[in-house]
């Protein structure tokens, strides 16, 4: 009976052990899957139908109103903000965090004077 | 990433595509202009809210020194300084790119891409691309910007060998690239940011003065395929959506560009074409003599014509002309005659340069027409005014298959009744050739500064 009891515990034990390693391989799985490698793909997917979004949408843009298209899209771009925020945000001084801040001072400058700028031309613009 | 951040960048895009959508009319734009004010809200906000975020005191301070610089710029910069003014902002966007990637380099734990010296291959590639394209539209604008505004000479500089040595700087940038992904050294990072400086530099010096328009807009272009390569690093659609939006954006704007000078994108870059050596090197003299008028009789004429055609130009962006061209106008239509005004596509030095210039001036856009609308009108016109515009007026164009500007669409200033070429003087313009315009029968020159010309002819008009 001891015997038999024994083995069952060594089976219930190597169970375990596999149900282990088999949760450990699925998180690796998503890990994968939900990480970095596969957001390229994810990334060009996005980055080619907003290709075409912006092709029609630009298109569509009054030639009239070119100059102001190049004040928006030049402040919409800096929304490169976003990275300069993330790499700002640690407390401790690093090197990286420096670069960071530089980067927030450079974006803001053109978030303001882009929108600024497109507002005081678009505000021109007057019907007979 | 959470879902709710997520969920918020994506309402960002929307905005973002939702602005650009409102400048297809005047009516709307401005109300996408607000839309884009209030993406960027959004994305900021969301982003201050990411608990890796926690220095808000440095973050404010840097966000309020930049937003204070930026706008009190665009609050007092001139109308007319527009193309350099934007130049200028695209320079910051690549800056600001360089300095995301190499934050992102030495701390690459505040972004999710591992540690230090073991960044996985992907990011590698991206942040060093994304460091490359930022780099390139730094130089290359602060370049269109010193041309534009006259710090360096608008001819294009030429030297033999140049785009040899600009193919062998792009081939040892892509070198760079690939030894940096393999040994991840940071003296590679920064030779990378050094040769795509230099880069930068060589592709713009040899391109003449009337081109950054074209330039300009390929820069724009540049400054959002840089934002969406650091997308690329952060894993964030927000950036490459709109690093994708504003890189189609300036690509259409130069295809239109080079389309309104029936040239090739690659003819453009290329360069050295145009410029002040280009006009005197003209060589040929005309012979042929061309009729001079004044400012008095070309305000007894225009007073007694129904419809009326101005054609504005650079030249008249040059001498702050707008503001007396519209009294002139003015003036004409209480005499009752038509007045409007055709903008070719590559007029000025960006686009939609000129319609800026006269909505400042507070001409109504319902008056100002494109080439398309309005060049079939020349036919049924008592008078063209052409006011500081040349090639674009030149009917060689359609004819002189020899000329420079062979096959360029132009505007059919010729086949008006009676045509006024307001200019300074006969040197031939942009593109180095004779305008045939200046000979016609039905052309009358006006010698003299734009604004002065007008100015004179609104004497004319008043008495």
């Amino acid at each position: 009976m001891s015997e038999i009891s024994n083995q069952l515990e060594n089976l219930s034990f190597k169970a375990q052990q596999i149900a282990n390693e088999a949760s450990q391989l699925a998180s690796s799985v998503v890990d994968t899957s939900g990480g970095h490698s596969d957001f390229i793909i994810f990334g060009i997917t996005v980055l080619v139908l907003a290709c075409f979004v912006g092709y029609y949408v630009v298109w569509s843009v009054t030639p009239a109103l070119h100059s102001p298209l190049m004040g928006v899209t030049n402040a919409i771009s800096s929304v490169i903000i976003v990275g300069a925020l993330l790499a700002a945000g640690p407390i401790d001084s690093t090197i990286s965090k420096y670069f960071g801040l530089v980067a927030v001072g450079l974006a803001a400058v053109n978030i303001f004077g882009g929108f600024v700028v497109t507002n005081r031309m678009l505000s021109m613009f007057k019907k007979k | 990433m959470s879902n709710l951040t997520t969920a918020a960048y994506l309402i960002s895009s929307v905005l973002f595509i939702l602005s650009l959508r409102g400048l297809s009319h005047p009516s709307t734009a401005r109300r996408g202009n607000f839309l884009g004010i209030l993406g960027m809200t959004i994305a900021i906000v969301t982003t201050l809210a990411n608990p890796g975020v926690l220095s808000y005191k440095e973050i404010g301070v840097a966000f309020l020194i930049g937003g204070l610089i930026g706008t009190s710029i665009a609050v007092r910069i001139q109308m007319t300084a527009l193309p350099q003014l934007v130049a200028a902002f695209h320079s910051l966007v690549g800056l600001a790119a360089v300095f995301v990637a190499a934050s992102a380099y030495y701390n690459p734990s505040a972004f999710n891409i591992g540690t230090v010296g073991a960044i996985p291959m992907g990011s590698l590639i991206e942040m060093s691309i994304g460091t490359a394209i930022g780099a390139v539209t730094f130089t290359g604008s602060i370049i269109a910007f010193g041309k534009l505004q006259g710090f360096v000479s608008g001819n294009p500089l030429v030297f033999k060998g140049q785009h040899f040595l600009n193919l062998l700087l792009g081939l040892g940038i892509i070198a760079l690239i690939v030894k940096f992904c393999i040994d991840q050294n940071q003296e590679l990072f920064w030779l990378i940011v050094a040769a795509s400086f230099v880069i930068g530099v060589l592709l713009i010096v040899p391109i003449g003065g009337a081109d950054m328009p074209v330039i300009v807009s390929m820069l724009n272009s540049y400054s959002g395929w840089a934002a969406a390569g650091i997308g690329f690093t952060l894993s964030n659609n927000l950036l490459i959506i709109t690093g994708a939006l504003v890189g189609s954006s300036g690509a259409i704007l130069s295809y239109i560009m080079c389309k309104g000078m029936n040239r090739s994108f690659l003819n453009v870059l290329l360069g050295g074409f145009g410029g002040e050596q280009a006009a005197s090197a003209d060589g040929v003299k005309d012979d042929r003599q061309a009729k001079q008028g004044n400012a008095s009789d070309a305000a007894f004429m225009m007073k007694n014509s129904k419809t009326i055609i101005i054609v504005p130009g650079y030249g008249m962006a040059v001498a702050q002309a707008q503001h007396a061209l519209r009294e002139m106008g003015d003036l004409l239509k209480a005499a009752g005659a038509e007045v409007r005004y055709a903008i070719h596509p590559v007029a000025g030095r960006m686009p939609g340069h000129m319609n800026v210039l006269l909505a400042e001036a507070n001409v109504p856009y319902d008056e100002v027409l494109e080439l398309d609308e309005i060049n079939r009108d020349f036919s049924e016109t008592d008078v063209a005014f052409v006011i500081g515009a040349n090639d674009v007026t030149n009917p060689a164009a359609k004819t002189d298959k020899t000329s420079a500007i062979y096959g360029m669409p132009i505007l059919d200033v010729e086949n008006a009744g009676q045509v006024f070429f307001v200019k300074r003087g006969m040197a031939s313009g942009y593109a180095g050739v004779q305008n045939e315009l200046f000979f016609r029968d039905n052309t009358l020159m006006l010698f003299g500064d734009a604004k002065k010309v007008c100015e004179d002819i609104i004497k004319g008009l008043e008495n």
